[in-house]
This record gives C-alpha cells, structure tokens and sequence, in this order.
C-alpha cells in the first residue's frame, strides 16, 4: 500500500517508576487496514494504547497524525481529535437506552430540549451502519454482550473517529459473536478508517489483520503484513526466542518411568462450559504431571477453574477413579480429593489479615467442615508440621501471612492444600511473581510430591517450566484443546508448531 | 511496653470508653453503684443498665457475626415486632376463676407459643439469608425489605391493635428475678455462652472472619460461603426474636408499630463501638457486648442528669462520635505524630 500512515507512533518511551514500560516503540495504522498489535502479558501493548488515548503521558518520542503532531492529554481530548477507543470491558451505562449510550453527553437537542426522536433515528442509522437492528429505545442491559460491544463500537464511531482502537473486545463474545463483530470491521475498513486490534488470539488475528506489530518486554520487536508472517514464527517472536530444537535438552520430567500404564485419577469426556471453555478430554494420572500448555487466553485457567467447580460445567462429564461425579463447587471438588493453588494469589489464595497457621489450616478445616473442630494446639501442629516440611521462612506462625514474601505465601498456599491430603493438586501459575530461587523451590516440592503418588495439573505461562516438569502436555488453543504430547518428546518448537496450527 | 500491647488489645478503647461513661454516672450520682435487696431481687443502676441493655446486647451479638460476614441486617427490629406479636397473640390470656381458685389462662401453652416466636423470628432471619446469599442481593437492602414489610405483618397479626397480654407466668421474662438476678440477664448470658463456644469451639469464628475478610479465597479454599451467611442471618433472627418476647414481657404487651423502634441502628452502633469493622472480617463479640452496655449507660446517664427530653438525641449522637473518635486508630496515630513532632522540636 502506497498511502501514507494516519497514525504514526514514533520511539515512544514510557517508564513507571521502578520500570520501563516501552522503550523505543513505534506503530504505524493505516486507513483502511486492520493492524493487530501483539505481544504476551507486560509485553507494553496496554501500556501504548494508554499512551495513544491521552491516559498516560509519554517519556519521549512522538505521535503523528495525518502528519500533524499531536500530544493528546485525556482521553476525550483523543476523541475529539479523531481516535475512538473501545475497552475490554464494555464501560458503557446498562441502564440508559441504546440511544443514549450511543449519544451520552453528545445528546442532539433542539432548543434547551433534548431532540429525543433525532437521537434514536440517528442511533438506529449508527448501528445499522454495523449491520445490527435493534430497538434503541430499551436499556441496554436487555442485550447480550456482543450487541454491547457493538453499541460501544457505534458510540465510538459516532464521534467520526479516523481511528478506532479495539481492546481485546472479543474476549466476552461466543464464536457467532465474534463473527459479527469482524463482520462490521470489515465495513468500516472499507469505509477507511484504521483500526488498532488487540486480542490473544491468534485465530481471530490472522482472520481480520492486514497488518501486525509485535512487542516484546517493552520494546518494539518488529511490522509485519499478516500475509507474511506464519503463524509459528509470529509466536516465537512475541516468545522472544528462536526457537532451535538443539538448544533444548531432554527435560527431566518428574517420574522417568513410562506413565501411560498408570492409573488414571480424573477423566473428563467433552467436558465444557459455554463461553469460558469447549468441550475438553482430559486425564491426569497418579503420580504424574500433566502439563497445560497454550498461549494466554487459550483456556488454561478456565480448564481448572471448571474442573474445581467455581465455574462448573455445563456440557460432558467428569469421572474421579472410575466414578462419575459433579463436582459443581470448590467444597465438592475438595471433598473429591482435589485442591487448587489458583493463579492470583493475592485476591484467591491467601486471606491477607488472617494468621500463617489459619491460613495452613483453612481447607483442611473446610474439608471436615464446621463442627469437626481442630483445637488450636492441633492447628499449631499442622502448621508447624507444614512450615518444616516446606521450608516456609517464618519467624512466628500466629503473625499475619501478609508478612510473608511472595515466595513464602505460595508455599503457605502449597501447605494449605497438603494438609487437605489431596490426590490431584491444581497448579495455576504456582511460579508467578516469586525470585528464580523460590520458583525452583516450588518446582523441586511438587515433583516430590508427585513421586509420592499425587496427580498434579500444572498450569504455567512459561513454557520451558511446562516442559521441565511435565509428563505430558495437553496443548490448549482459544479455549480448545489441540493436542498431546508426551513430556519427552515435546520441546517449545513442537508446542508451538501445534498451537500455530503447523505440522511439525 | 506491657501498657502499650494492652491498649493495642481490641477491647481497650471499648472498655475505656465504658469506663469514662461509668464514672460520669458516679460522679453526677454518688449511689450508682448501691444495690438494695427489694422482694429477693436485687435493684440498682448497674442492674438496671444490664436489665435494660438486655435486647440490644441479643440482638447485637447476632448482627456481629453479620456484620462480620460484610453484611448487614437492618430488618431486626422489625423481628422483634413480629416476635413479639407471635407470643402476644397466642398466649393471650385472661384471669380465670376455677373451684374458687384464681388461675391464668393462655390461649396456646406459654412454651409453644414462644417456640413459635423464635421459630418465625428464625424464618426471618433465614428469608434476609436467601435473598443475600441466594439471590446474592446487597445486604442493607435485601434486609430493607424485610424492615419495611415486617412492621406490616406485625401489625397484620395484631390486628392494627396494641394487643395486651393478660398471663402471669409470661411476664417472668421481662420482669422476673432468678436468685436475684433479673431473668434477662440470664438469657443474655446463655446465648452469649453458646456463641462463644461455638465461635471458639467450632470452626465458626474461623469461617466467618475467613468469608468477611475473603470471600472468594474462602470460597477456593472450600468453605461454603453461601450456607454459614445463609444460617448467620437466621442466627440473628433468632437472636432478635429472642429480645422480641423479653420486650413484649416487659410491657406486658405488643405494639406492631413501635416494638424494636429503631432496635437496627442501636445494635449496628453496639458492634461498631465494640471495635468490629464494618467492613467484615475480624470480630469480638465481647466487645459488642460492651458496646451495647456504652450505648445504655450513656442513655441512663442522660436520664438520670436531666437532659433535656428535647436534647437528648443530641447528646447521645455527640457521645457516640466522640467515642467512636476515640477508637479511630487513624485519629490516635494523627494526634499521637503531632505529639511526638512537637516533642522532637523541643
């Protein structure tokens, strides 16, 4: 294409205090073209659409559009300027018409009066224009999700915006939905506007992008035309490595035997929740690791949360050692042996004003339930028992756990779900956010546990950990599963040659 | 040190602030603390501030652990109505000569008909449960509902009347002694016996504080959330109803309209001054006993002074914010840097 950028973002620099959040990153929409912009978690995307749309102030570096400066300082500012945005989560009113959604602060008037007939007519022209006929005069929390995004999508448009930024606006909708979104896209393309398209996912990426940038640990890692980057090398470069089958050695899983003879301890058969997760098989053995592999967004922490029952299926089934069960709620899961170490630790795991050894204590207790009392001279035991064993750095387990670093309250929450006596131990993300010597820690107790006979799902964004500890791997792809792998036989390469779809 | 780990304590404000108060009615009233032996029952200020702060303390015990599961329930008073107007009506009663023999003579057998009480006071209780932890609606409003309608089926069941009760073995709960204790102080005694115990002795404390601190960890970690908020809003109904039929003994009557009049507020203000956050988690319910025994000695204070009927909402309000003061951490840290600031420049 021989036009000219819209919109060009040149070496922008942003640092937060402590870290640098975009160093030297640059990105160019054009009229008329889908531009994806990807990267993994803190690769800096959101950090530049905050500094596109006047909520974060750059360090340094330019921003041009249609060749004229522009350095817009609050997001209505971007607005008025031509640069529409539209949030992952849908910030619109639910309790105004469509109308007025669409038309809020901007309402048509006549006189001191507003011009209501106007509005809805001038609404109703805004959606027809992406394809959708609805009543404009209801609430708008009468409508799905996806009529939502495509209200915010109107709302966004209808201040004649050259540019239109998408954040992650799939990550609610159902495939049809999907499908009707990208429907509109396409007519808005052709119309010429730029459009600036965040997701994770890869299928949705190349089905609507022209054009893609990839951004790396902050920095600007490279422009791509979508027709020219395979699906597998766009993954190593937001991975960040080339990925060399040589440079990776035999990883050492946590048992060497073979362990397709074991028993096995939780099967699913097309198990699946609508909106969060297709029907999946899956089995994980005693005494094995199972590993969940896949990008983010792939399905990994929806996967545990419905085998756990805090989101509990709605299609297929579940067996635990042979035997049907529903497991529809964290209490049913664990009285079925199960636990799970879940991945946001601060706002799901530890109960931050409560004690080390109340916190120790807390799903054992749970399991027994409230009138099997532990005395707290048993509690201290337990606790004592698990702080030893687990090496938890304590100077005094009646101290609240929020006193504790990082490392040491995942291994509380490790602790936690050991006194429950568990046969299968959920791991999501059990290494996130603790120092490398922690982390191996973390690593070496669950083998060991697993040695000793438990089955063990271990959810981790970092790949060369998946593979380090894992059996098998179960690859995952937006919210399906793709595959298996044998533990030993899997490297990064093979992983991600199957999530891009190519065979290896 | 050993004076600053106690006044970090939970209840040291609390007791401090009871203390102060104490000492107001005894310096304005030299015989507060004289107890005479009136008919074998003991008669005095002291015994009167228990008798008398005997509802608020039932039913504050039972908002404490609502409280402590970040809820609210602002429909008790409208439970005590209702209690009390279940007893009313099915005891009754009237004076009856047999054989010569004057004897009392209730409509339904006394211990039925305060089954009954308790039990609809339970159904109360239960009803806030499900809306809050079923249908997941916000706490003060799905109790608002009740608070609203409840005065109406109280007043349903007395017919719009004030419905007087006419059977002397009722009125032992509000006004009788027990080895010269008045016989409230004993339930206030019991049911706090049972909750401590069940709070110490049972994972309850652990699950509650765990669910008002964390609700979605204490979910994860396999609590069920949902039945112990469901049961702790029947518990306070319970509780309630329990002060519905010592009021309606106490004056020997139930009034649909004015039974439990703003009972809410005094017990949310007894667990507040007992130094439970509002915000759930942590609780004592020690302290809200203390708390319910501030707010009535204050009120004792202000009758016993004089105030001024037309002022004494005021005086009360400006005691409870400076007692409130008192126990904001924030506030003491404030005023205790400026000291240490002032200090540091001389």
């Amino acid at each position: 294409m021989a036009q000219e950028p819209i919109l060009e973002m040149h070496r922008i620099h942003k640092r937060f205090p402590g870290v640098v959040a975009l160093k030297n990153v640059g990105i160019r929409l054009f009229p008329g073209e889908v531009h994806a912009l990807m990267g993994q978690n803190g690769a800096g995307k959101s950090t530049l659409i905050k500094v596109l749309t006047g909520v974060e102030k750059p360090d340094g570096g330019d921003i041009r559009l249609a060749g004229k400066k522009i350095q817009p300082g609050s997001v209505l500012e971007a607005q008025d300027l031509g640069i529409s945005t539209v949030y992952q989560e849908v910030n619109l009113c639910p309790n105004l018409s469509v109308a007025e959604n669409i038309y809020i602060g901007r309402f048509p008037t006549r006189g001191p009066l507003i011009d209501w007939p106007l509005m809805q007519e001038r609404a109703r022209s805004a959606l027809k224009a992406l394809n959708l006929s609805v009543d404009v005069s209801l609430p708008l929390f009468s409508y799905p999700v996806a009529v939502q995004q495509m209200v915010a999508i109107a709302r966004a448009l209808s201040t004649e915006a050259q540019v239109l930024i998408l954040d992650e606006p799939t990550s609610s909708l159902d495939e049809d939905e999907v499908g009707r979104l990208f429907e509109a896209l396409r007519q808005l393309k052709s119309k010429g506007i730029a459009i600036l398209f965040v997701t994770h996912f890869l299928d949705q990426t190349y089905a609507i992008s022209d054009r893609i940038t990839v951004l790396r640990n902050g920095e600007f890692e490279g422009e791509y035309m979508a027709a020219d980057l395979p699906r597998l090398q766009l993954i190593n470069k937001m991975v960040g490595r080339e990925i060399d089958e040589s440079a990776f050695g035999r990883q050492e899983g946590a048992s060497n035997a073979d362990s397709s003879g074991r028993r096995p301890f939780l099967a699913t058969q097309r198990l699946g929740r609508a909106g969060a997760m297709q029907p999946i098989d899956l089995d994980v053995r005693c005494g094995e690791v199972l590993g969940l592999g896949g990008l983010l967004g792939s399905g990994r922490t929806e996967t545990a949360r419905m085998l756990f029952g805090i989101d509990p299926a709605d299609t297929g089934s579940l067996s635990i050692e042979g035997v049907p069960v529903r497991v529809n709620t964290p209490h049913r899961a664990i009285q079925n042996g199960l636990a799970f170490c879940p991945e946001d630790r601060k706002t799901e795991g530890i109960v931050a004003d409560l004690s080390i050894r109340e916190n120790i204590i807390l799903a054992l207790q749970a399991k027994r339930g409230v009138f099997r009392f532990l005395s707290k001279k048993r509690q201290s035991a337990v606790a004592e028992d698990c702080i030893k064993q687990l090496g938890i750095k304590v100077a005094d387990a009646e101290s609240p756990i929020s006193q504790l670093s990082g490392g040491n309250q995942q291994k509380a929450m490790l602790a936690r779900w050991l006194a429950t006596e568990p046969k299968m131990l959920i791991l999501d993300e059990p290494t996130r956010g603790i120092d490398v010597a922690a982390k191996l820690e973390i690593m070496d107790l669950v083998k060991e546990q697993c040695r000793k006979g438990l089955a063990i799902l271990f959810i981790s964004s970092e790949m060369p950990e998946v593979l380090r500890v894992s059996d098998r791997i179960a690859v995952l792809r937006d919210r399906q599963k793709i595959g298996e792998l044998a533990g030993n036989d899997a490297d990064e390469q093979k992983v991600f040659r199957m999530i891009a779809g190519v065979d290896s | 040190m050993n004076l600053q780990s106690i006044s970090k304590g939970r209840l040291f404000w609390p007791l401090v602030a009871l203390f102060l108060m104490v000492m107001v009615n005894f310096w304005f009233n030299p015989d507060f603390f004289s107890i005479k032996v009136v008919n074998n029952g003991l008669y005095g200020s002291v015994i009167d501030i228990l008798n008398r702060a005997a509802p608020v303390m039932l039913i504050a015990m039972g908002m404490t652990l609502v409280i402590a599961t970040r809820g609210i329930d602002i429909s008790v008073g409208a439970t005590v109505a209702i209690s009390g107007a279940i007893a009313a009506a099915l005891i009754g009663g009237s004076l009856e000569i047999k054989d010569g023999v004057q004897t009392y003579v209730s409509n339904t057998p006394m211990s039925l008909a305060i089954l009954a009480a308790l039990g609809v006071g339970l159904l109360c209780g239960l009803w806030n449960g499900f809306l809050v932890a079923g249908v997941g609606m916000q706490p003060i409003i799905a109790t608002l509902i009740l608070m609203v309608a409840g005065r109406g089926i109280a007043q349903l069941i007395t017919g719009g009347q004030i419905v007087t009760i006419y059977y002397e073995p009722f009125f032992f709960f509000g006004n009788g002694f027990f080895l010269g204790v008045p016989f409230a102080i004993y339930l206030v005694a019991a049911v706090a016996v049972v909750l401590l115990l069940l709070v110490h002795r049972t994972a309850l404390g652990l699950f509650v504080q765990a669910v008002g601190l964390n609700p979605t960890a204490s979910r994860f970690s396999g609590i069920s959330a949902r039945a112990l908020i469901f049961w702790v809003y029947g518990f306070c109904g319970v509780t309630a109803a329990v002060a519905g039929v010592i009021i309606a003994s106490n004056v020997k009557s139930a009034d649909g309209n004015n039974a439990g009049l703003m009972m809410e507020l005094d017990a949310i203000l007894a667990v507040a001054l007992g130094g439970t956050s509002l915000d759930g988690g942590r609780f004592s319910l020690i302290g809200t006993l203390i708390g319910a025994l501030i707010l009535q000695t204050l009120s004792y204070a202000i009758y016993s002074l004089g105030v001024p009927p037309e002022i004494n909402l005021v005086v009360k309000a400006i005691v409870v914010f400076v007692v409130c003061l008192i126990q904001s951490e924030a506030l003491r840290n404030m005023l205790f840097q400026r000291r240490t600031r002032v200090e540091g420049q001389a």
